[in-house]
């Protein structure tokens, strides 16, 4: 009986060893897997918005992966990619836009806003100091004042 | 007064471009394929596998690109507004059937009714990207010398076919 188990029990690790295969990698190409990565994280998924290609689990971003790839794999360079996929789908598909004369405003409009309040408040400061020499005291408020300062002490 | 009309004057603007940010559809991507020619496809027709239909094959003739997928829910939706439109005849409409399993397509149209001219069937999504499809149903209005018109993101509504897409076509035809 034992020995019917021993047998059993080397049966099984045999077959484990035949079955074991060294890990395959799971690119074929690192230089391109490197690139659709890169790619991926450059560009967004149009169907969440607000996820990049490498974040999505959506169907059109596993498309859109499948076809870096394979331009990837055609030996484009990452611009040439980005400029498919920019003709086929718009500026949009960048995750940082580009700068030109519709995105000036996105561009600029936070520095034209701080700008805006550093002029602000410049000018604020500017008339609290001037109001604040308007209201000096006269002499005979001043004599006032150091008259009730010497009676407190 | 005085000093509340600067903060009045700049609430006035933010409530403004807020109100207009409201009424926008971020989902509404602006196609750049708009005014450009449409990109070249040769699929599988959805009823017959064996013969091939071209975007090529439609040249002269004003006509609707419609995307399409028995899975997808907003199709259901404007479905019925394809079928009439089929029914006036006032502009053919070919289907492509996106990522889409061809016997489900085909019961779809038998349930639903068939609005196409002719299906083809983009069972991979590769002709959807060249056409910058994210968001099925999208339709295309392509004219007599292959040049994308306009382009509908989501159903087609009755107001956008009034409104829109039949006077585009009526102008398309005309040239």
């Amino acid at each position: 009986m034992k020995r019917i188990l021993y047998l059993i029990a080397g049966f099984c690790f045999f077959i484990n060893i035949s079955w074991a295969q060294e890990a395959r990698p799971l690119q074929e190409d690192v230089v391109v897997e490197a690139q659709v990565q890169r790619l991926s994280e450059e560009l967004r998924c149009l169907v969440c918005q607000n996820q990049t290609l490498a974040d999505s689990h959506a169907e059109l971003a596993e498309d859109l992966r499948r076809e870096i790839r394979e331009l990837a794999a055609k030996g484009m360079s990452d611009q040439e990619i980005i400029d498919y996929l920019v003709a086929r789908y718009g500026d949009f598909v960048r995750y940082r836009p580009p700068l030109k004369s519709t995105t000036a405003l996105l561009w600029f409009g936070p520095f034209v806003l701080l700008l805006a309040g550093v002029a602000g408040l410049f000018v604020m400061l500017r008339r609290r100091e001037r109001q604040a020499e308007e209201s000096a005291l006269s002499a005979d408020e001043a004599r006032k004042v150091s008259e009730l300062l010497n009676k407190e002490s | 007064m005085k000093r509340f009309l600067l903060p009045l004057v700049v609430f006035l603007i933010v409530m403004g471009f807020l109100g207009v940010g409201l009424n926008l559809d971020p989902r509404e991507v602006p196609s750049p394929l708009v005014g450009k020619a449409a990109p070249t496809f040769n699929l599988p027709r959805l009823d017959d596998p064996e013969k091939k239909i071209s975007n090529k094959d439609m040249l002269g003739q004003v006509w609707l690109f419609n995307v399409w997928a028995s899975w997808c829910g907003a199709c259901r939706e404007e479905h019925p507004v394809l079928v009439e439109l089929a029914k006036s005849g006032a502009v053919p409409v070919y289907g492509m059937d996106y990522k889409d399993t061809r016997l489900e397509a085909r019961q779809w149209l038998e349930i639903g009714g068939n609005p196409y001219v002719a299906s083809v069937m983009d069972a991979d999504g590769r002709v959807g990207i060249d056409y910058g499809v994210y968001g099925v149903p999208e339709t295309y209005v392509i004219d007599k010398a292959g040049i994308i018109a306009y382009k509908q993101i989501g159903p087609i509504t009755e107001e956008v076919l009034r409104d829109k897409i039949l006077p585009l076509v009526k102008r398309l035809q005309a040239q």
